[in-house]
């Protein structure tokens, strides 16, 4: 408990974890409700974060694993299935298929082309998603239920909050073990210098493509998660400006930090929430304020947070590398 | 049998010839130097034998297995290791983080997920011999951004030392170094040679002449000579090709 | 299916290649020579759209509206490069990326302000409004003439990189930009006149797209992704490669809406083909993408380089 970034992402963890607590005090329910909804966007872009932050795989196309959790959740409700290992199971492995199938073709592309593709693939899903009529098309899914995992009652939404809250700790705690894991190792390589990682002997497109897989099967279960909160899946969970969203948070958090994630959602769904409150225009005051964030900085709140604990620990020795960053 | 035989490579780009029938044969053991006047095809030559490019014809054998097809890290993992030019390290890591990363790409698969490489000593071990066999025991711990020029270099040769390899490929080392730096790098060879088939591609002609057990003069895509130093010295061909390019030193 | 309907679609799926062409040349021209990604660029496309519809339903002249639109596009178009995305070019296309993101949101929010949230229409000229009659059928003379307009553009810029010193300069600028510096020509002029270019022709295809589709907020992106399929598959940062990507993506698109439903049904249980054949359809162009990209990561017609 030395850098400030790590004071920082304790703080937050803490706050987001006592919201249930505010909301119960304040008796604003609607608190719980706005927060899972960030804690949720808060483990895809976490996910993303994987390949973006640590594989320099920019994907503009990870809403549509969103989608495809969401669509697990929707399409066995519909179907009279309740059983939520039967929607985690489906929306793994459909979720696992499409990554892999999806990843492979990207993957032969990178930088610019990949980035393209990404967006084209979550589009051609959307569209998918728009031509399946008898779930609603356009209109999208109503959820009866929320998720059945037996005795955790998912419909109390306090139980919810806390399942996704007790998710997301350890997802950050699993990916804080795979970034100075041999893999973590391996995916940093390849972000720094591809071409050097391969003439070492690594076959990078395996690693890279499972690395892109696991990433999208963490934005899986959050589109699961995102369907229970709404009792609602639809197209519009895969729109393009959906995956702009999770790399807005993530740039606006700090890439390659494990933390900068979640503060990158809060911080972008608690501003539109502020803005919405002032406008109903508000997307005319976010727009150029993303523009002007990414022209000022590119570091994010916590990497300037990991700058500032590097000044302050001068000539102390980073233990894992890069990823000291994010502890 | 030959550690690589390189036989009848081919590459043209559009109208031109940049590797012309090229035929090459490295012993085992053997420090090999490649020279050449600029544009000559080296780095070309090169990039086929590590895999990067493919050639239009020619076989490419090591240790009597054709390779010509295998991708870049299969010839990597097969024994067959090289630098680059420019250097090519990982700036964000410390000295033995990288050399660490060499060691692991031939310590087994790297699917690993909870493990922390930190505490993998076998591959700590093999970082540190290989640092210490060019001389940067002292920087283990460094961030590479912290490194001079000369240090990465010395780097460079301890990953590809790292991987366990029974063939290096340098290409030119010695680039951009001073004079001190070159002697020192022109030592660490020295030690290596012998030890591993090597093909040296180098300008500093003294390094080559003072390293190598024979030379293969590339022009124009075209291995014009091949003979041990003494040899290549007094070839009126090789000195024709030079002439007015940089002096084969007398 | 008769000739007649299968050379309507063909010419449908001609007249979108058109429209995707417009948008594709400036966008692979501007990738090409600055190394830059302009996602906003579909933003540029509806902006030519609405002031065109706005001029024209203040003078009810169709000509009138493109000579205001083409020309207010290509200078919004250079104001924004000159205002924000100058700054970006040194940049990796992660912050273009979202910077011109952050640009789509702030423009389809400003066009809801000023003309709300409903379609805009405007009405293709009268001269243009009937139809032709082609090999015996009958075809809307509008849509042929945005195929006509489109391809004239197309040869029209075709000329100006090959042949006059203004391409010669963009077509260097793209392949050794360090060289054209040394010749002493301002980069950054270039740039700005090469991104007003690829805005104005955002604008022509706005402007032309307005009569046959709604002008509303968000119209630019669909089109934009559909580019990018176009680009992507044509090969980046090649004029040539967008031209028949374009073509391609056109065609295919149309054709297969058109045809594939029925097609499905000649090999399908009626409700299962009923179900699938839009659903693939829809698809369609995207899995040619997606095929062309397994064969070829290059796409179809890369750029040559040296």
């Amino acid at each position: 408990m030395r850098s400030p970034q790590l004071w920082a992402a304790a703080v937050l963890l803490g706050l987001l974890g006592l919201v249930p607590v505010y909301a119960a005090v304040f008796e604003q329910p609607f608190y719980i409700t706005l927060f899972a909804r960030i804690l949720i966007f808060a483990i895809a872009a976490l996910g993303l974060n994987l390949i973006l932050g640590y594989g320099a795989m920019v994907s503009f196309g990870h809403a549509l694993y969103i989608g495809i959790g969401a669509y697990a959740v929707g399409i066995l409700s519909f179907h009279g299935v309740t059983s939520g290992w039967a929607h985690l199971g489906a929306g793994l492995a459909v979720g696992a298929v499409a990554a892999t199938v999806v990843g492979w073709v990207c993957l032969r592309t990178s930088g610019i082309a990949f980035i393209m593709i990404t967006l084209a693939f979550a589009q051609m899903f959307y569209f998918l998603s728009v031509s399946l009529k008898q779930y609603g098309g356009d209109d999208g899914l109503t959820i009866a239920a929320r998720s059945d995992f037996g005795w955790v009652n998912l419909a109390n939404n306090t139980v919810f909050y806390y399942a996704i809250f007790a998710v997301l700790v350890a997802l950050l705690l699993l990916f804080r073990r795979i970034v100075d894991s041999r893999f973590g190792m391996v995916l940093r390589g390849c972000k720094s210098n591809e071409r050097r990682m391969a003439a070492l002997g690594f076959p990078t497109m395996r690693y890279k493509l499972a690395a892109y897989v696991i990433s999208a099967q963490v934005c899986v279960v959050a589109g699961m998660m995102l369907a229970n909160l709404t009792k609602f899946a639809s197209p519009s969970f895969m729109q393009w400006q959906a995956s702009g969203d999770l790399i807005v948070m993530i740039v606006l958090g700090g890439m390659g930090t494990l933390i900068g994630p979640v503060a990158g959602a809060t911080g972008l769904l608690l501003l539109e929430e502020v803005l919405a409150g002032w406008t109903q225009h508000w997307m005319v005051i976010l727009g150029p304020l993303i523009v002007v964030i990414v022209i000022v900085s590119n570091r994010g709140i916590f990497g300037v947070l990991a700058a500032l604990g590097r000044t302050g620990g001068a000539g102390r020795a980073r233990p894992g590398g890069t990823s000291g960053e994010a502890r | 049998m030959s550690l690589l035989r390189v036989s009848g490579l081919y590459k043209r780009f559009g109208g031109l010839t940049a590797t012309d029938g090229v035929e090459l044969d490295i012993e085992p053991g053997e420090l090999h130097a490649v020279i050449g006047p600029n544009g000559a095809g080296k780095t070309t030559l090169i990039n086929q034998l590590s895999g990067e490019l493919a050639p239009d014809a020619g076989t490419i054998a090591f240790e009597g297995r054709d390779i010509t097809a295998l991708t870049v890290h299969q010839r990597a993992l097969a024994g067959f290791s090289r630098s680059y030019q420019i250097t090519s390290v990982f700036p964000e890591f410390t000295a033995l983080q990288n050399v660490m990363l060499a060691a692991q790409a031939h310590a087994g698969h790297s699917f690993r997920f909870w493990r922390p490489v930190a505490g993998e000593a076998a591959l700590i071990e093999t970082a540190r011999a290989a640092l210490e066999q060019v001389g940067l025991s002292h920087r283990t711990d460094v961030e590479v951004a912290a490194l001079a020029h000369g240090e990465h270099r010395q780097l460079e040769i301890a990953m590809t030392l790292a991987t366990a390899p029974k063939l290096l490929l340098l290409d030119e080392p010695m680039a951009g170094m001073g004079q001190h730096e070159s002697e020192a790098m022109i030592a660490l060879l020295a030690g290596l040679k012998g030890r591993y088939g090597i093909i040296l591609v180098e300008h500093d002609m003294d390094a080559v002449f003072a390293l190598a057990d024979r030379i293969s003069v590339l022009v124009y895509g075209r291995v014009i000579a091949c003979d041990v130093p003494a040899a290549i010295r007094g070839n009126a061909e090789v000195r024709e090709a030079y002439l007015g390019d940089e002096a084969v030193a007398a | 299916m008769t000739l007649g309907l299968f050379l309507t679609q063909t010419l449908n799926g001609l007249q979108l290649g058109v429209l995707l062409f417009l948008l594709a040349a400036g966008l692979t021209l501007v990738f090409g020579i600055m190394n830059f990604v302009n996602l906003a660029h579909g933003s540029l496309y509806m902006m030519g759209a609405y002031f065109a519809a706005a001029v024209f339903n203040a003078t009810n002249s169709f000509v009138l509206a493109g000579v205001v639109a083409v020309p207010a596009t290509m200078l919004l178009g250079m104001l924004v490069e000159r205002v924000a995305l100058i700054r970006l070019y040194q940049r990796d296309h992660l912050d273009q990326v979202l910077a011109t993101f952050g640009l789509i949101l702030f423009f389809n929010e400003l066009v809801r302000i000023i003309w709300g949230p409903a379609s805009v229409y405007m009405n293709a000229p009268e001269a243009l409004s009937g139809t032709v009659m082609l090999f015996g059928f009958g075809y809307p003379a509008y849509r042929f003439a945005i195929i006509a307009a489109g391809l004239f553009v197309g040869a029209g810029l075709y000329w100006m990189i090959h042949k006059t010193r203004v391409g010669m300069l963009i077509r260097a600028g793209a392949t050794k930009p360090e060289m054209v510096a040394a010749l002493g020509v301002n980069i950054s002029l270039l740039n700005t006149l090469v991104f007003g270019l690829g805005a104005g022709l955002a604008g022509f295809a706005g402007w032309m797209a307005g009569p046959i589709l709604s002008v509303q907020p968000g119209m630019g992106e669909p089109i934009l992704i559909l580019t990018l399929v176009v680009i992507v598959t044509g090969g980046i940062g090649s004029i040539r490669g967008a031209f028949y990507g374009a073509m391609i993506v056109g065609i295919v698109d149309t054709i297969g809406r058109a045809f594939l439903p029925t097609l499905l049904r000649e090999f399908l249980e009626r409700s299962l083909a009923q179900a699938a054949g839009p659903a693939i359809a829809s698809i369609l162009i995207y899995l040619l993408m997606a095929v062309v990209l397994a064969v070829r990561p290059q796409g179809l017609f890369p750029v040559k380089h040296g």
